[in-house]
């Protein structure tokens, strides 16, 4: 009899399924001690399909590649000067809130996916989870070598991790993933793995990786392009989880069911930061938030709920709420940031008229009607000397932590306020949706480090606003403020030629 | 003569990230550099951890080791994620040489068989055991404090996953791609006396708490001496047993080998050097987990390689727990 050669697929088993082996010396559960408390039930591991087969010599070849190509841009970047070709100075803020609020964010993701990579009992399911651990760790690599660059010519890059730490808003994504990497491993999973790399990737990643595309940012661009063959391993990942454990028991739906619901809100909500974004702060627009939430949410996403509904997942019954909510969305956030300008690292400006035109044709039925008079008004208000500020401290939500300043959609003038009382405490919420998180777990989120009571509290260097801004290490009159007449634009005038 | 292109050059306005500035002050940062220090978040944590409600989700607390600042445990290689891919791949490509010459001479077919069946026996069921060292690597890079080390902790989980990988190629490279000596290889390691110390030491590394405490027991007593006995002693006598072709297989191993311990000498170092509390704590572990692997190795170095070979290992750990200040 001649022997018979394994397949690719039972070769790949035997390199990695085949690798673990049942304990006779210790309790499992001792080793992967985390598996149960959820709730969810597994009943075998085995059923696992691997979501993409790299062994670790190809992972290895391939990263090494692109890793090679990838740091040639940056050295020709930063040798030719990349960063004055970009569309216009204003653009680089974008960039500042990336890697002050979504790069270290990598790194939060890295450590959830070690994590994960470690406590969950399938080998299969672990060592996938480990390969986008290494992956996330690159990302934040890879990101602070591409700003570095920048950082050498703009403000607001060199405090990007002190700031993450501390810095009112900085607390939205912070938080997010602080939620994801307390919860439990599957969670983890639904949260990181499925929720926000499967359903919302294109929702983040895209926006900011085209912006650089459309606005002439070689460094960043590179930088999507080299790692849109990492997301789509993680996709898969995402995907499979999902499937994997409403596959092992009926029981796990509901809780999966619960998941989906809480972290698609808080990703939604943290998407705030991507609406305004692309609506307001890229000179070369890409697309409104509104498109991108139309294409990749309400027509990607509804295929994908199609296709988890035979396993009876049904699409979270808030996505009404966000459908009008997305007319709104960008508008609403961009004017907090104009207000409380004095205290964010990255400089904001009113919309030119050409922008507003944009703006009108693009939210037809919300622009003209609710904020361009605004912005007139501002901009009118500027022009006389009086630029508006708001000094007083807003109110932020418990669990998604944004300023309570979304409005109902019944009424776009009226701000939403929602309230749970918890251990004769009150807790204020933005949403409907961020209110029922709390309900379901305030023990947790009672917890929440919330930048404006700890202000009060005194534990941001104690005192006034200049105190704040000094305990953000927010270097004023430099990183802040408008963009008019900062340190960035005398230089890029400056570059240019302009007087 | 050179020729000189001409750049238009513009003033930055600063060299580097503030952070990097503090520590090592103003002027160009390197790579690493950029990379790796403080990126671990420190402050202002929202929640406590589900699975661990008395700490915070980033808590030096979660080892008995201090140190007043994590990011002394650098590493002397310097790899952040790229040169650490780089390397990797570079030295895969030797053995993925080496494989294929192994395979196209045929001299696995040529392999005397009471060689073939030691290999089977005793130096393939080591793939089971790299995934031990993959968990508790990848425990430190989960719960560990610091950029710094916890990066190289996932590096080196990688590439423990790498060497499972690499000993089950070997296997297949000797039964003609049929996967039927891992099956046998198996079940040595699940149930041959050689090898049932070594599995219990395994399963009870990776139920230990404290991340350096795994980070002693796994990179530290256990990998010290493994190394010894597989990628020197065993390598000599394979040698003068009519096994060198094998050698081209361990290549990867014995070289990696000698590449991690360069950089867990130096946290081994670091960590005793900083303070008596330390050093005590780390020798108190040592203590423990060098007569669990006492036990758990002696049936296997004696099958491989003799009575006398688990001594030899034994004094290389003494020689290189000495190195960094620690005399037990
Ligand atoms: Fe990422
Ligand atoms: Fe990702
Ligand atoms: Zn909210």
């Amino acid at each position: 009899m001649s022997p018979k050669k394994l397949n690719l697929k039972d070769k790949y088993k035997l390199l990695t399924r085949d690798l673990d082996w049942e304990f006779s010396y210790e309790d499992r559960k001792e080793a992967f001690p985390y598996e149960e408390f959820e709730g969810i039930k597994i009943t075998d591991w085995d059923k696992w399909e691997d979501p993409f087969r790299l062994t670790m010599e190809s992972y290895w070849k391939y990263q090494a590649e692109k890793e090679k190509k990838l740091y040639a841009i940056y050295d020709a970047f930063a040798q030719n000067n990349g960063q004055t070709n970009v569309t216009d100075a204003r653009y680089v803020n974008a960039l500042k809130l990336f890697l002050t609020g979504v790069s270290p964010g990598e790194h939060a993701a890295h450590l959830g996916f070690a994590f994960t990579g470690r406590q969950m009992g399938g080998i299969g399911a672990r060592v996938a989870a480990q390969m986008q651990s290494i992956d996330e760790l690159r990302h934040i690599q890879t990101q602070i070598h591409a700003m570095s660059h920048y950082n050498k010519f703009f403000d607001g890059f060199d405090e990007f991790n002190h700031m993450h730490d501390r810095l009112w808003y900085l607390s939205v994504p912070k938080s997010f993933f602080e939620d994801a990497r307390t919860a439990g491993p599957f969670e983890f999973m639904i949260a990181i793995g499925f929720s926000f790399e499967y359903v919302l990737t294109n929702l983040l990643f895209v926006p900011f990786m085209s912006g650089a595309a459309y606005n002439g940012d070689m460094a960043t661009v590179t930088f999507g392009f080299s790692a849109q063959s990492d997301e789509a391993r993680h996709m898969t990942l995402g995907l499979e989880i999902i499937k994997f454990l409403l596959e092992q028991h009926e029981d796990n739906l509901p809780i999966v069911q619960k998941w989906l619901d809480k972290w698609l809100w808080r990703g939604y909500r943290l998407l705030t930061l991507v609406a305004m974004m692309m609506d307001y702060m890229l000179p070369q627009k890409v697309m409104s938030w509104q498109e991108a939430w139309e294409l990749y949410f309400e027509d990607a996403g509804g295929a994908l709920f199609k296709d988890l509904e035979r396993y009876g997942i049904k699409m979270p019954d808030y996505t009404d709420t966000i459908k009008q909510e997305k007319e709104h969305l960008s508008h609403q956030a961009w004017w907090i940031f104009y207000q409380y300008t004095h205290a964010a690292a990255f400089h904001t400006w009113t919309p030119s008229a050409e922008e507003m035109d944009w703006l009108s044709e693009k939210y037809p039925d919300t622009f003209d009607k609710y904020y361009r008079p605004r912005w007139e008004l501002a901009a009118e208000m500027e022009a006389k000397g009086e630029r508006f500020y708001t000094t007083g401290l807003p109110q932020l939500c418990q669990t998604c932590q944004i300023p309570m300043a979304f409005t109902e959609m019944s009424d776009p003038t009226q701000v939403v306020y929602r309230e749970s009382i918890y251990n004769d405490e009150r807790f204020h919420f933005c949403s409907d949706p961020c209110k029922s998180i709390f309900d379901n777990e305030p023990e947790k989120y009672v917890n929440a480090w919330l930048p404006v009571h700890q202000i009060l509290q005194g534990n941001c260097g104690g005192g006034g606003l200049d105190k704040v801004i000094e305990y953000y290490h927010l270097e004023d009159g430099v990183a802040n403020l408008d963009f008019e007449g900062s340190p960035d634009a005398e230089r890029w005038k400056d570059w240019k030629g302009v007087a | 003569m050179t020729i000189e292109i001409k750049t238009s050059t513009l003033k930055p306005i600063r060299n580097t990230y503030a952070h990097i500035e503090r520590r090592f002050g103003d002027k160009p940062a390197t790579r690493y550099q950029e990379a790796t220090y403080d990126v671990h978040s420190t402050h202002n944590f929202h929640y406590k951890p589900l699975w661990d409600q008395d700490r915070e989700i980033n808590d030096p607390s979660r080892t008995a080791v201090v140190m007043r600042d994590w990011y002394d445990l650098k590493d002397p290689r310097q790899f952040y994620y790229g040169p650490y891919v780089q390397n990797r791949s570079k030295m895969q490509e030797n053995a993925e040489n080496n494989f294929k010459f192994f395979e196209k001479r045929g001299l696995g077919e040529s392999l005397d068989s009471s060689l073939r069946e030691k290999i089977i026996e005793l130096v393939i069921p080591m793939r089971h055991a790299e995934v031990a060292a993959n968990l508790n690597n990848m425990y430190g890079t989960a719960h560990g404090t610091g950029t710094a080390v916890t990066q190289a902790l996932i590096y080196e989980a990688m590439d423990r996953f790498g060497n499972a990988q690499y000993f089950s190629k070997i296997g297949l490279a000797l039964d003609g791609n049929t996967g039927d000596s891992l099956a046998t290889a198996k079940e040595h390691w699940m149930s041959n006396p050689a090898w049932q110390g070594v599995r219990a030491y395994c399963e009870k590394t990776l139920t230990i708490k404290d991340w350096f405490e795994a980070f002693i027991a796994q990179d530290i007593v256990l990998d010290t001496l493994i190394n010894d006995l597989y990628y020197r002693q065993f390598d000599e006598w394979l040698t003068q047993n009519n096994g060198r072709d094998l050698l081209l297989l361990m290549e990867f191993m014995q070289d990696r080998a000698k590449d991690s311990q360069r950089w867990s000498d130096s946290v081994l170092k670091v960590v005793v050097s900083e303070s008596e509390h330390n050093a005590n704590q780390v020798l108190a572990w040592i203590s423990t987990w060098r007569i669990r692997a006492q036990e758990a190795l002696e049936p296997l170095a004696s099958a491989l390689l003799g009575d006398k070979a688990l001594a030899d290992a034994f004094a290389v750990l003494e020689k290189r727990l000495t190195k960094v200040g620690l005399n037990c």
